[in-house]
């Protein structure tokens, strides 16, 4: 029988081609698996020291086995105590991330294009960038008080400087040639900047608006830490207090998880912008 | 006409990129530059391109100065300089953004068919190859129907075989309009190939040493021995350009002692 589908698939053009080269559904396939790889060596270790914690090999009292931090999670999910702070803590994320990065875009930007300014900025932002960014958090909690206010400021101040910093190098490193193309054709200062400067940065401008997003990330713990009522970074210093290491570490997994999903919808959502690229391969 | 007088160019750092350029071009003609490296081609097609701009002297269209990039003169560059986020037709379509839709792609699609590549013009520059790449960059320049084209070395990075089909695109979209071409280049057998005049030049300061006429018949025959003979021809003036020594003119040299003497 199989012989029979193997001498028909032989005997036509299409089907000869087929069993020539693997089609495009099978490569994919064969792609996802080693994607799984990945998976291997943290789930070995939760495996191991799930396994020694029940043979009593381990108390498993400062590192809980991963039973025990996943039902803390679900418990928390199913009080509904963990959206809360997910959802505390994304929205100080996304509003610092808008600010701090809408700031990023523009100034990098306008001293990206232009020298004066550029002299006139970027010198003062190189000083403010040398400066911790915790550190500000004394000044912010005076300023602003020590509500929302105070963090997500700490958090755009963050993201800040990492978009600045690649928006600016972006637009200077523009390739001269593709520049002088714009000239030949007599485009405008405003048609250069929009045909062929806005697309060239595309792809540096999403890199930076990622590593924007980590920062963020980086900071709103910093920013709970200093006295929050909700939020991850809140769980975290209550586990700390509480003496409860299975909430630190349920929280720093949804810390992990949500700053994923967050970098991945970013990719996602300025992928068709730059699927142009000729690279290697897909970024990870 | 193309008319460049006494054009020279120096460069803020002292170097005399050209001295004393005097050509005038025909409507319809197609010039090559020949010559060594570094004797200032590049350069001359970039101050009529009008992307730098002469140190004396003038470039006049049909009477007209011009001073800086013009509607009427395009130019294909020694790499394709494609925009990598823009699909084949929409890089052709590049320079025509004052025209209507409908007679832009007409346009476009007439430019894609005659260099062949009508079945890629949805795709990206990323996916084509060399060759097709710079055919492209020649119809980006060829659609705004410009008067005068301007070539640098477009050829220069393709195998011989590409290089040929190329030379035939080129004249193909050349006979619709019949522009104005510049060719520089450093291939003598391309010269030969697509121009009615050579101009040889010489480094040093850059300036023009030699015109020659090739009146060959079209299309070309590389194994005719009047194509052996034109090649031969500017081979020799080229091979004189390059030794300055015994044919530098009287004038230069005293002009070269007097700079010594200061």
């Amino acid at each position: 029988m199989s012989g029979e589908i193997a001498n028909s698939a032989w005997s036509s053009q299409q089907g000869a081609a087929a069993l020539a080269a693997p089609s495009l559904t099978e490569k994919r396939r064969a792609f996802d698996w080693r994607i799984l790889l990945g998976f291997l060596l943290p789930i070995a270790v939760a495996l191991l020291w799930e396994a020694a914690v029940r043979f009593g090999l381990a108390q498993g009292r400062l590192v809980p086995p991963p039973s025990r931090i996943f039902a803390t999670l679900l418990a928390l999910a199913e009080t509904g105590e963990l959206w809360t702070h997910v959802w505390a803590t994304l929205w100080r994320v996304l509003t610092g991330f808008i600010i701090g990065g809408v700031a990023g875009i523009v100034f990098g930007a306008l001293s990206g294009s232009s020298e004066t300014i550029r002299r006139l900025l970027d010198p003062t932002l190189q000083a403010l960038r040398a400066i911790p960014s915790i550190a500000w958090v004394p000044l912010f909690i005076l300023w602003l008080g020590i509500f929302e206010a105070s963090k997500v400021a700490l958090i755009a101040v963050g993201v800040f400087f990492p978009v600045y910093l690649g928006i600016a190098g972006a637009i200077l490193s523009v390739d001269r040639k593709l520049v002088e193309v714009g000239h030949v054709f007599r485009l405008s200062r405003v048609q250069l900047a929009r045909r062929i400067l806005l697309p060239a940065v595309l792809p540096e401008a999403v890199i930076a608006l990622r590593s924007g997003l980590g920062l963020g990330f980086m900071f709103v713990v910093a920013a709970e830490f200093m006295g929050a009522s909700e939020g991850l970074g809140y769980l975290l210093v209550d586990g700390q207090q509480m003496g409860k290491p299975d909430q630190i570490l349920a929280a720093i997994i949804a810390f992990a998880l949500l700053g994923k999903i967050a970098d991945s919808l970013l990719v996602l959502g300025t992928k068709p912008l730059v699927r142009w690229q000729d690279i290697v391969r897909e970024r990870l | 006409m193309l008319e460049l007088e006494h054009l020279s160019k120096t460069y803020a750092d002292g170097t005399r990129a050209l001295s004393d350029i005097n050509l005038s071009v025909r409507q319809g003609e197609i010039v090559s530059l020949i010559g060594g490296s570094g004797c200032g081609k590049t350069t001359l097609l970039r101050l009529i391109a009008g992307l730098d701009q002469a140190s004396t002297g003038a470039i006049k269209l049909d009477g007209e100065a011009l001073s800086g990039p013009h509607p009427s003169v395009g130019i294909v560059f020694q790499e394709p300089r494609l925009l990598p986020w823009l699909s084949v037709s929409d890089n052709i379509a590049f320079g025509l953004d004052h025209i209507s839709a409908t007679e832009r792609k007409e346009r476009v699609a007439h430019a894609l068919e005659k260099i062949g590549l009508i079945e890629h013009a949805k795709r990206w520059p990323r996916d084509l190859s060399g060759g097709q790449q710079q055919r492209v960059a020649i119809a980006r320049a060829f659609v705004t129907n410009p008067k005068v084209l301007l070539l640098d070395e477009p050829f220069s990075a393709l195998d011989a075989f590409t290089r040929a089909s190329l030379h035939e695109h080129l004249l193909g979209l050349w006979e619709e309009t019949r522009p104005t071409v510049v060719l520089v280049t450093h291939d003598v057998q391309e010269a030969v190939t697509l121009a009615d005049r050579a101009v040889v030049m010489q480094p040093k300061p850059g300036r023009i040493f030699d015109e020659l006429p090739l009146t060959l018949s079209r299309p070309r025959d590389k194994t005719d021995l009047p194509f052996e003979t034109s090649v031969r021809r500017v081979l020799t003036a080229l091979d004189h350009s390059l030794k300055p020594s015994h044919q530098q003119p009287q004038r230069e040299r005293d002009r070269q002692a007097a700079a010594l003497w200061w």
